[in-house]
């Protein structure tokens, strides 16, 4: 009946184990107590749990994100104490339960933080950027969201239920099979994957369809704002690498569930094979992480310089170029495991190759910042922050793709100071740059400055202090996801990487009071003009929060930086005189619906509830049936309610506007004033 | 053309593109299945090999059957398009009786195969096997569905432009399903099938 | 053009695809009754045949058509081939290379 579900599953054999479960319990009942208690359940519904509105979307992937960061962020400080502690001790965490921290930790971070958190801030500035009233298909953008949340959701759920894997993010084989790992830890692991992984494709054809179909008239593709083209390049990546992640994920469930012998040991299976597809997906991944915050540093680079972006076509090509080269690399992960000099050659080439068009985007953001009147707000100082960093993992990687040196350092905790040396720069300061510049536009008032100081210099100290220990500690021979160990001459940098840790918590916990503060003083850091930083692209082309319908009417576009050009001719918030009435999707329960039945269905696969498996495929299948038969219902918004929003938006637009009109912020104007030397 | 026409038509163009792009991400899909399959046909653990197990009139048949509901699912999409009710529904009747038939032999292959101790339990090669093909069957199955939905839409409401983008689509998804076939039976069945 | 000359050419397209379809097919399981071809030989010819089918399959029955088909359907489906091509072809050499030097086979 309950398959392998009984009482065994909670969490009572370990302290440690119980309390991360009480607090996960905890947190919901809170969260749902709160709702509760101000009465802001219809609120919730009406306006955020059932809206299409690609905003809307696009703030609660962003609130998904953080709150697995938060997660993710605990198993981090967890690992650097024991690490910490565990010379010559078994440190405070039994074996069993530091492999699953080390496991769900970059499950977390990859698939549960920095995706919702890549998807939120594309589906919030995107379609504003474009010009377009919303996604391609909203009500699917909503489904995806509640997919991805489904994923979250069991994730979390194993903390509570049952445990989580203990094979590491990868979930390399044939550990991860059934002989060695009999319990359900890998198969939340599967199916948590499996779940987003649907939801995520979805969402990367929906943001293709848009921005191949919705541009806005005369937005031709080199005047395609950078973020944009990034999103484009992330999403063309998601749609053809994740169907890896599902071959490969899908591969080990039969192996698990049904006796196949893909990976296994005996009966013919070939474990090796598991980590050729798994990182077929895996290294496009990592630039589907990297690419949109690629746009984001190129959005804040040219705003914040008061320039135009430098080179904006060769930043195009070399975004391009990546996306193709991504899926040439992928042995890299794997050069260790035996193929021959020749393929390891190829591989090690490629992937040298695509440090190129990476190293030519440095350079793009670098001149774009020479000569401009350079505004350092926290948005520029994480860009700046990046620049530098991340060259520096990037350089460690290149050393790292010559196969010979791979031997040595693979599998070393150099490796994992490499990958969070590219991935926390190259994702998530831009995910923080772009959560601070387009706050604003969200909400309606900045956030607060000191605090983002604060939390930046935190953040950029804690991870020096985190990680480039772990640099030379890989080169001492220290390899990673070591329980305990017995090597003194390591401790003393272990401790250092974990005052690391705590200086990133220091900085989480800025972000938060940031966030408080930012709420209370929220009329001092009120954006009347929609224009906060004097920006250059289309989406700060609307008030600050964007009305529903985005623009009164689609505008049109004569070159790059539209939104700076309307500014330059004095024409940005001129009133619109032929505002029609606006047609948008209306509301829509599917998501939830959807999301929920694929929940249950992700946990009873894990747990064998096989019939309820199957009873929750044949319900999404009706209810996608029956939806077929409904005629979309949509939601008219009456002339005369635009046409006062618009008015209301550009006379305080006008009042408060922060372009001075200087021509100095052309680049081509800049260079004709170039002084003789 | 007036300003709803062309929303609707702006609509369904976005669908079509959406779901072209779907279907590629469908045949990389199948295209890593086809490499893991060739990479483990090897792979018998002693058990039956590629040589062993598959028979020449069946893949014939099965072929033959895929091939002409791909004519006749284009038939069905042409009637759809001009309106002509009756011959859609004759045109997808006859493809679901020539989908139902491949499915039949399918099952029926697979059951024999289990039957004889070479379920995909027995080796790699066998895990693979029925892996490839039975996500391309599962395919059909959506595909069957699908068509039996299509009809209920034909018989509750007039042929319309929401009808139109519902076929536009299954008959994109039926074609991948057979062109998925082609290497199927050239990758699989004739290279096990040839002494 | 009238409807009736459209149905006519739409319907043929159809007709004149699956004869190609046929031929192409008939072709690789006349060859696997007949035998006698080396292996390499029978490989190249069922492989040829696959693929001339498949581009018959793209070109009469999903109407694709380089002038006619939008840019980005086209887009799509190329780099679609490209990846099939590297992926498949990478992990035959990735996987062969491994075998090869694990089995000595």
């Amino acid at each position: 009946m309950f398959g392998r579900l009984n009482e065994d599953a909670l969490p009572f054999y370990s302290e440690i184990a119980m309390a991360g479960a009480a607090v996960t319990v905890g947190g919901g009942l809170f969260v749902v107590a709160v709702v509760l208690w101000t009465g802001s359940l219809i609120y919730l519904w009406r306006n955020w749990l059932t809206s299409v509105d690609h905003k809307r979307i696009g703030i609660m992937y962003v609130v998904v994100a953080l709150v697995m960061l938060l997660r993710g962020f605990v198993d981090a400080l967890m690992m650097r104490a024991q690490q910490a502690m565990a010379m010559n001790s078994g440190g405070y965490l039994p074996p069993e339960h530091f492999d699953q921290i080390f496991s769900s930790h970059g499950t977390i971070m990859i698939l549960f933080m920095a995706m919702p958190f890549l998807t939120g801030l594309i589906n919030f500035v995107m379609p504003l950027q474009i010009g377009a009233r919303d996604v391609a298909f909203p009500r699917l953008n909503l489904i995806s969201l509640y997919l991805t949340a489904a994923g979250a959701g069991l994730v979390l759920v194993s903390l509570v239920i049952g445990k989580f894997s203990t094979a590491g993010w990868t979930g390399y084989p044939p550990f991860s099979e059934t002989e060695f790992s009999p319990g359900v830890g890998v198969d939340y692991w599967i199916w948590a994957l499996i779940v987003s992984g649907v939801g995520t494709t979805l969402t990367g054809i929906n943001f293709i369809t848009t921005i191949v179909k919705r541009r806005a008239p005369g937005m031709t593709w080199m005047r395609l704002p950078l973020f944009a083209w990034t999103a484009l390049c992330a999403s063309i990546l998601i749609v053809f690498a994740f169907p890896a992640l599902t071959v490969a994920g899908a591969m080990l469930a039969l192996d698990r569930s049904a006796g196949f012998h893909f990976f296994t040991n005996d009966g013919g299976g070939n474990a090796m094979h598991f980590a050729n597809i798994l990182w077929m997906w895996g290294h496009p991944e990592v630039y589907i992480l990297i690419l949109p915050a690629f746009g984001v540093f190129s959005e804040i680079v040219a705003t914040f310089s008061s320039k135009r972006l430098f080179a904006y076509n060769s930043l195009v090509f070399a975004t391009v170029v990546i996306a193709l080269l991504a899926f040439t690399t992928w042995l890299h992960h794997f050069f260790t495991m035996g193929a021959g000099a020749s393929v390891n050659t190829a591989f090690g080439i490629t992937t040298m190759i695509i440090a190129v068009p990476t190293g030519v985007k440095v350079f793009d953001w670098l001149m774009t910042m020479y000569r401009g009147r350079i505004r350092y707000q926290t948005p520029m100082l994480w860009t700046v922050a990046f620049l530098v960093t991340f060259t520096i993992g990037g350089m460690s990687g290149v050393l790292l793709a010559v196969p010979a040196v791979d031997y040595t350092l693979h599998n070393t905790t150099f490796l994992v100071a490499h990958f969070h040396n590219m991935v926390i720069p190259g994702a998530l300061f831009g995910f923080f740059a772009g959560y601070v510049y387009w706050f604003p536009k969200a909400f309606g008032f900045r956030l607060d400055e000191r605090w983002g100081r604060r939390a930046f210099w935190f953040w950029v100290t804690g991870f020096y202090l985190a990680f480039m220990p772990l640099y030379a500690l890989g080169l001492m021979g220290m390899v990673r996801r070591l329980q305990h160990y017995d090597n003194p001459d390591w401790q003393p940098y272990l401790i250092v990487a974990a005052i690391g840790a705590v200086s990133v918590l220091c900085g989480l916990i800025c972000m938060a009071i940031q966030l408080w503060v930012s709420i209370r003083d929220r009329e001092r850091l009120a954006d009347t003009t929609g224009d906060p930083w004097n920006a250059r692209t289309l989406e700060w082309y609307s008030s600050s929060p964007p009305p529903v319908w985005n623009f009164a009417s689609l505008p049109k576009i004569e070159g790059s930086d539209a939104f700076w050009r309307l500014k330059e001719r004095g024409e940005a918030y001129r009133e619109d005189e032929n505002v029609g009435t606006i047609s948008l999707p209306a509301n829509s329960n599917d998501g939830i619906v959807y999301g929920a039945l694929a929940f249950v269905f992700g946990f009873c696969m894990v747990w064998h509830i096989y019939w309820l498996a199957l009873l929750c495929l044949g319900a999404i299948m009706t209810h996608l049936i029956v939806s077929s038969f409904r005629d979309p219902t949509a939601e008219v918004i009456p002339a005369d309610e635009v046409a006062r929003h618009e008015h209301d938006w550009k006379t305080a637009a006008r009042a408060g506007s922060r372009y001075d009109g200087d021509p100095l912020c052309d680049y081509r104007t800049v260079l004709r004033k170039v002084p003789a030397q | 053309m007036s300003e709803v026409d062309a929303k609707t038509l702006e609509e369904s163009e976005e669908r079509a593109y959406g779901f072209w792009l779907f279907l590629m991400s469908d045949a990389i899909l199948f295209s890593l299945l086809f490499a893991t399959y060739a990479i483990m046909v090897t792979a018998t653990d002693n058990g039956p090999d590629r040589t062993e197990i598959f028979g020449y009139w069946r893949t014939a048949a099965n072929t033959a059957l895929l091939l002409s509901s791909s004519l006749t699912m284009g038939l069905a999409s042409i009637a759809i398009c001009e309106t002509r009710k009756s011959a859609s529904f004759q045109w997808i009747f006859v493809t679901m009786i020539l989908a139902l038939a491949f499915l039949v032999l399918e099952i029926q292959e697979f059951a024999g195969l289990i039957a004889q101790g070479a379920g995909p339990d027995r080796s790699g090669f066998l895990s693979a096997y029925f892996t490839l093909v039975g996500t391309h069957g599962a395919h059909v199955i959506v595909g069957l569905i699908w068509m039996a939905v299509l009809c209920l839409h034909l018989a509750l409401r007039p042929i319309g432009p929401e009808i139109q983008s519902i076929t536009e689509r299954l008959t994109m998804f039926w074609h991948l399903v057979g062109i998925v076939w082609i290497g199927i039976y050239s990758l699989v069945y004739l290279p096990g099938l040839y002494q | 053009m009238s409807d009736v000359k459209r149905h006519k050419r739409e319907v043929r397209n159809y007709l004149v695809g699956f004869g190609l379809a046929v031929l192409l097919t008939i072709i690789p399981f006349a060859i696997t009754a007949a035998g006698g071809l080396s292996r390499t030989w029978f490989d190249l010819a069922i492989l040829l045949a696959a693929v001339v089918q498949v581009l018959v399959h793209l070109r009469y029955f999903l109407h694709i058509d380089l002038r006619h088909t939008p840019r980005e359907n086209l887009l799509a489906l190329g780099f679609t081939g490209v990846l099939m091509v590297l992926m498949i072809g990478g992990t035959l050499w990735i996987m062969g290379n491994l075998t090869a030097r694990m089995m000595g086979t």
